[in-house]
């Protein structure tokens, strides 16, 4: 798994690692949904279509992040495969889920907390905090 | 940060000076013992305090409190005040559960009458205060409903039947901040208040049951309506997925704004706006909406605990009533009046996993409470122990009239489920009598009493220091989480 949960007081920490941006994002939501134990059902599949623009990488992920938290909570759906495109300072994802069968914690928020996107030798590392 | 590092002022105040970075605008007052201090020298408690003194416009110092603990941007257990208009608020230093509070009910119901009703009562009270990841609240309103909510707080809930004028003259504000603007709110915000008020929610969230164990104050605890042998009931929720939508919302907007307003920073969860900016009373009217639903939401929570109670105790008792004691937030910024260096000021206090703590004859408390203090509620972990105080003339010369918020968390949710196992503890909790209802033994695991500090030792210091006054213990009896 290209994340690892890092321990946090009171709420969730986790640390992600990956090539690009685009996998960041990516192994970032399939990391939130690991710590959130969300299970999927099979079918039938959902897709949506999610745009944003920020002006930097860590900005693009919190906003990609949120958007998860709030079909998670108010629509009960969750995702687990992403096709994502970054051009300039936008971001478009096309993603494919289903209704949620389970999920052993609610994450309430994706902070802000010393977000920093980092060059690293193998490639782009973060850690986000999340409000549980 | 090590313990040398901090200035000792006496045995329950530190400070760390001004001069530790180069950054910092005003000290840091801390409000702990030696022992308690070393308990968070492993996290980032102090460190997020020093950069909280970064915000500008702030006064007087960062006050943090002994329960205090890691959080995200601003630590837990942090109060700061900003000069109002022209300081700055920061909404990651409110939360994003705003007004997450407690609501205290006392009853005339002697505990060892009712012992034998105990698991029933907790059945009843898990039907009736809905609990759980983004479950339904127990009543449906429509959008125009959610918007008066939103605006009027607890008034909407005088007005439809949930709420009595004694609830409301017992709650901080009365239940209703003025200038909530639903307007502020976007249109995801109202979508996840419109299916969860009247909801606890999960994590730390409960409705519990106590018996008043030991009184310390009479004449406090007379004027609460506090007696020893009988039962009271703790709400603790805040204002759910609408709250968390606010903050989510603000905190991305004020990222800009601390470019434009040409605000530099240590941490990106810290960002704000001038309060007389157009972000910033936009902000201001979203966060007091927030609160007033929050205020609802306790309240539509009492009501179904007075449900619970009267279905399983009427013809078994005589007076099944439960009046309230106090509403209480403690993640909350409100505009308040205080003395900084012998001046009075109108000042944004910002209360983080603090709870405000009025001391005797401030304005807004009602008669009955206006030679004791306001009630502080200080929820214990499960199995062990809460609290009631009063706030003291000295909170409000030292803490911006402000006190600790409950046990605070020593232990990461990881490490607790990996020494607990929900099972066993929900075992070891009904065999000492306390009844648990809870959606996820995970959960439950995940808030066991090993993973707190002893609330025991964080009433004593605030005690102690001066900044509260103990009033009454309580032991719990029964407890519901989601």
């Amino acid at each position: 798994m290209p994340f690892e949960e890092i321990p946090h007081t009171a709420d969730w920490c986790l640390r992600v690692w990956a090539d690009d941006l685009a996998g960041l994002l990516s192994e970032s939501a399939r990391g939130m949904n690991w710590l959130a134990g969300t299970k999927l059902a099979n079918k039938p599949k959902v897709k949506h279509i999610f745009e944003t623009t920020g002006p930097d990488g860590e900005s693009l992920l919190v906003a990609f992040l949120s958007e998860l938290v709030y079909f998670s909570e108010q629509e009960n759906i969750g995702f687990d495969d992403f096709e994502i495109d970054i051009k300039d300072d936008r971001l478009t994802v096309e993603m494919h889920g289903a209704a949620q069968i389970s999920v052993s914690k609610a994450i309430k928020a994706v902070t802000w907390h010393n977000i920093e996107i980092k060059e690293t030798a193998n490639g782009l590392e973060v850690e986000i905090v999340f409000d549980v | 940060m090590n313990i040398q590092d901090l200035k000792y002022i006496n045995d329950t105040e530190w400070e760390i000076p001004k001069g530790y970075r180069h950054d910092m605008r005003v000290p840091v007052r801390i409000f702990a013992t030696r022992e308690l201090l070393e308990q968070v020298m492993g996290d980032k408690s102090l460190e997020q305090a020093v950069n909280a003194t970064t915000l500008p416009g702030l006064v007087g110092a960062v006050v943090v409190m002994p329960d205090m603990h890691q959080g995200y941007g601003f630590p837990i257990g942090g109060v700061a005040a900003t000069e109002y208009p022209r300081g700055v608020i920061s909404p990651g230093a409110i939360g994003y559960d705003i007004n997450c509070g407690v609501r205290l009910l006392a009853s005339s119901i002697e505990y060892e009458s009712v012992k034998k009703d105990m698991d029933m009562l907790a059945t009843a009270l898990n039907q009736f205060c809905p609990s759980g990841v983004g479950k339904a609240g127990v009543i449906k309103v429509n959008l125009k409903e959610l918007e008066a909510v939103l605006r009027d707080g607890s008034a909407w809930a005088l007005k439809n039947g949930y709420a009595t004028q004694a609830d409301l003259d017992r709650t901080e504000e009365s239940g209703t901040i003025k200038g909530a603007n639903p307007a502020s709110l976007s249109d995801r915000a109202k979508q996840r208040g419109l299916t969860q008020i009247g909801s606890m929610g999960a994590g730390n969230h409960f409705v519990e049951v106590d018996v008043i164990e030991k009184i310390f104050d009479e004449k406090a605890a007379n004027a609460m309506g506090l007696q020893e042998g009988m039962l009271a009931v703790q709400i603790h929720c805040g204002s759910r997925g609408l709250g968390h939508q606010v903050c989510t919302d603000y905190v991305r907007e004020f990222q800009g704004a601390v470019q434009k307003y040409g605000i530099n920073l240590p941490d990106r969860e810290l960002v704000c706006a001038p309060m007389d900016s157009p972000e910033g009373q936009a902000y201001l009217g979203a966060m007091s909406a927030a609160a007033n639903f929050a205020f609802v939401n306790r309240q539509l929570l009492a009501y179904s605990a007075r449900r619970a109670f009267e279905q399983t105790l009427a013809g078994k008792t005589k007076n099944w009533h439960l009046h309230q004691v106090y509403d209480i937030a403690h993640n909350m910024g409100k505009i308040e009046t205080h003395e900084i260096e012998g001046t009075k000021m109108k000042v944004c206090v910002h209360r983080k996993g603090a709870t405000r703590a009025f001391g005797p004859g401030s304005p807004g408390l009602p008669p009955e409470y206006q030679a004791i203090g306001q009630p502080v509620i200080i929820p214990g972990s499960m199995g062990t122990a809460s609290w009631v105080l009063t706030g003291t003339k000295s909170s409000m010369l030292r803490s911006f009239g402000s006190t600790c918020h409950g046990a605070g968390r020593l232990m990461s949710r990881t490490k607790a489920k990996k020494i607990v196992r929900g099972d066993v503890l929900r075992q070891e909790l009904e065999q000492q009598g306390i009844h648990v209802r809870a959606g996820s033994l995970a959960g439950l695991a995940e808030e066991a009493p090993l993973a707190y500090k002893d609330v025991d030792a964080i009433v004593e210091t605030v005690s102690s220091a001066g900044i509260a006054k103990k009033v009454a213990r309580l032991k719990p009896v029964a407890v519901i989480k989601g």
